[in-house]
């Protein structure tokens, strides 16, 4: 029951980059591998505020506010050479962009394992059968507050509306008069500040270091893949059962092979889908 | 070098005509001579040359799948790092027998082997090496060679790194703190230029089984998969099994490589040299994008113009080289992606590269 639960309420911070990668890959066609340092770089940010005294929950907003500005700097210096590009030369560019993150930051940041502590307590239920860290429900409720902020301006706003017309059809939107690439580098931008809130969450409730952020970019990827692109309700039912799978197989198996476990099952889940899809083509035939 | 690059690349699919072939073997010669030479004439650099040619070998087996085949992997080093620990295992429960039957009662102190063992057990743990990584190598690649494009990708680049995190975690295997590698005994003369020699062979038979492999039915095989793998499957072509012996061929390089590496270092440490991926891992794939992919030179090329690169910001940037690393696989992989050898062949004319798509 603790297992579950506090799977659960982590889940919802891999769904909410797990999200913010779905965005990116469905209007750019960019797989984006530098997803895990832009969560851990949100973290750090968080963290470096309460070196300064200032509490941690100020982190979200910051986080989110600093990252979109990173996500729209991204855009311009590198992201923009990538649309429309080959499939791997995006992939391997943004997996070298994760390499500079992660190494600006262990510079930067020191290669410490970092906690922005917020210092809420914890609840107790069940007769204290089942504690619960009080930020675990912040950071639950802060991910899908932030996740339904993210559709509201993609359902509701004029420039909503302008990034799902580009990842439908982008020529056609230029032809409508939408400027495709600020759609591009707002979509990379809020992208980025998605992933900053999800890191500033991440540094509360457990711990960030310069070099985890790959984790992030594959727990977010194997999400994507089982959800599809573009709905909110599947990506959130799935990062809360990627939580749970992973803290029982973590304490079952011991935590050193918790993330080792997270690659694992990208593998299987990558056969499975290909096994499934094939078996479509044949009936098809 | 890139005359000779271009014209191998132009008539091996021919078959390689007999015109031509003369100066073409001479400059292979005068090369080889002077790998050879190398160690002599600088002794100093050694050791950066045995890592040149693991480089070499590295950059190589990425092209097979990566440039050749098409297949962008990002978990070739799962091969070189698994080579690594097989030859240590196994290098390790022999020195303790032969520790036991020389110098029974030493008292725990790390005696030297006799070159005779040394070498017997380096051999055996090489070719264990290969057999592990080829029987990893056939299944593996059976099941997710099947994937494509975005989605082999990140599997392998997954494959990579639970292969680090399972060694780290793996107490028989040391768990973190890596395993240590039987001492190189005195008799064999220098380490350095032992292995330099060793690294020079393998990424000379590796080149030339490469050659031999691109030349015959199996390259231009390999060729069709990347160009248009359904249209090849449509037209009868056993694709899943040429692109398991592709991987299975790079697979057992990259142990051969990865098993002599451990030694050569002098231990293992899972995550920053067995499974390295932020370095070796990513290396193999820029190296092989540097110098031009799916050709046979561009890859060595590659790998001698990004060690040189390398060593410079190791040595004038220290602390902050791996910030560097990460900003040179963006731009050449923004600026570059034909890599030098397609630079120069795009700035011979275009007529050429256009025809050299085509074929």
């Amino acid at each position: 029951m603790q297992l579950l639960l506090d799977g659960l309420l982590v889940g919802a911070i891999f769904a909410l980059a797990a999200y913010g990668m779905a965005l990116v890959w469905g209007v750019m066609n960019i797989i984006n591998v530098a997803q895990g340092e832009l969560v851990i770089l949100g973290g750090f940010l968080t963290w470096w505020l309460t070196t300064l005294g200032i509490h941690p929950l100020f982190g979200i907003p910051l986080a989110g506010a600093v990252l979109f500005a990173f996500g729209w700097l991204l855009y311009r210096t590198v992201v923009h050479r990538l649309v429309d590009r080959d499939l791997f030369v995006s992939l391997l560019a943004t997996f070298g962009l994760s390499i500079l993150l992660q190494q600006l930051m262990n510079q930067v940041f020191g290669a410490d394992i970092r906690n922005a502590n917020a210092g809420l307590g914890s609840t107790y239920l069940l007769g204290d059968g089942v504690v619960l860290a009080n930020i675990k429900l912040v950071a639950f409720a802060v991910a899908l507050a932030a996740a339904a902020g993210l559709l509201l301006v993609l359902r509701r706003s004029r420039a909503g509306r302008a990034i799902r017309a580009t990842s439908q059809n982008a020529r056609a939107a230029r032809l409508m008069g939408v400027r495709t690439d600020r759609v591009y580098a707002l979509a990379f931008a809020l992208n980025a500040a998605v992933c900053g809130i999800a890191g500033a969450l991440v540094a509360m409730v457990w711990v960030v270091h310069p070099f985890i952020g790959i984790t992030y970019t594959v727990r977010s990827f194997v999400i994507v893949v089982v959800a599809g692109l573009g709905n909110i309700a599947p990506v959130v039912i799935s990062g809360a059962a990627l939580g749970d799978a992973e803290n029982i197989t973590g304490f079952l198996l011991g935590a050193e092979f918790q993330t080792a476990f997270v690659f694992l099952l990208l593998v299987v889940i990558l056969l499975l889908r290909s096994y499934l899809l094939s078996r479509r083509r044949q009936v098809l035939r | 070098m890139s005359t000779s690059a271009n014209a191998a690349r132009q008539e091996a699919p021919r078959g390689g005509p007999l015109s031509g072939a003369g100066p073409r073997r001479l400059g292979l010669a005068v090369l080889a001579a002077a790998a050879v030479a190398a160690p002599f004439v600088a002794p100093g650099l050694q050791s950066q040359m045995a890592v040149l040619w693991v480089m070499v070998v590295l950059a190589l087996t990425w092209d097979v799948v990566g440039g050749q085949m098409g297949y962008n992997s990002f978990g070739n080093i799962v091969f070189f790092g698994a080579g690594m620990y097989a030859s240590a295992v196994v290098q390790r429960a022999l020195s303790l027998n032969a520790q036991e039957t020389t110098t029974a009662g030493a008292g725990g102190a790390e005696a030297l082997l006799a070159p005779i063992q040394y070498l017997g057990g380096l051999g055996l743990g090489l070719a264990c090496a290969a057999l592990v990584a080829v029987l990893v190598a056939l299944p593996l690649g059976a099941s997710i060679l099947r994937l494509r494009g975005h989605y082999f990708a990140i599997c392998t680049l997954g494959l990579g790194v639970a292969a680090g995190e399972i060694a780290s975690a793996w107490d028989w295997l040391g768990a973190g703190s890596g395993l240590v590698t039987p001492l190189f005994p005195e008799a064999l003369g220098n380490r350095n230029r032992f292995f330099c020699f060793y690294f020079l062979a393998l990424a000379g038979a590796c080149f030339a089984v490469l050659k031999l492999l691109y030349r015959r039915r199996f390259g231009l095989l390999i060729n069709a998969i990347r160009d248009d793998e359904d249209k090849a499957e449509a037209m009868g072509l056993p694709t899943i099994r040429a692109k398991v012996v592709a991987w299975s061929v790079a697979a057992f390089f990259l142990a051969l490589a990865g098993g002599a590496y451990g030694n050569f270092i002098g231990f293992i440490d899972p995550l920053d040299i067995a499974f390295s991926g932020a370095t070796f891992g990513v290396w193999m794939i820029l190296m092989a994008i540097m110098g031009g992919r799916g050709t046979l030179w561009g890859p060595i090329l590659g790998a001698m113009v990004f060690h040189v690169t390398q060593e410079l910001f190791w040595t004038f940037l220290l602390g902050w080289h791996r910030v560097a690393m990460g900003l040179l696989i963006v731009v050449i992989v923004t600026f570059l992606p034909d890599g030098i050898l397609g630079w120069v062949r795009e700035r011979r004319g275009g007529a050429a590269l256009a025809e050299g798509r085509r074929a």
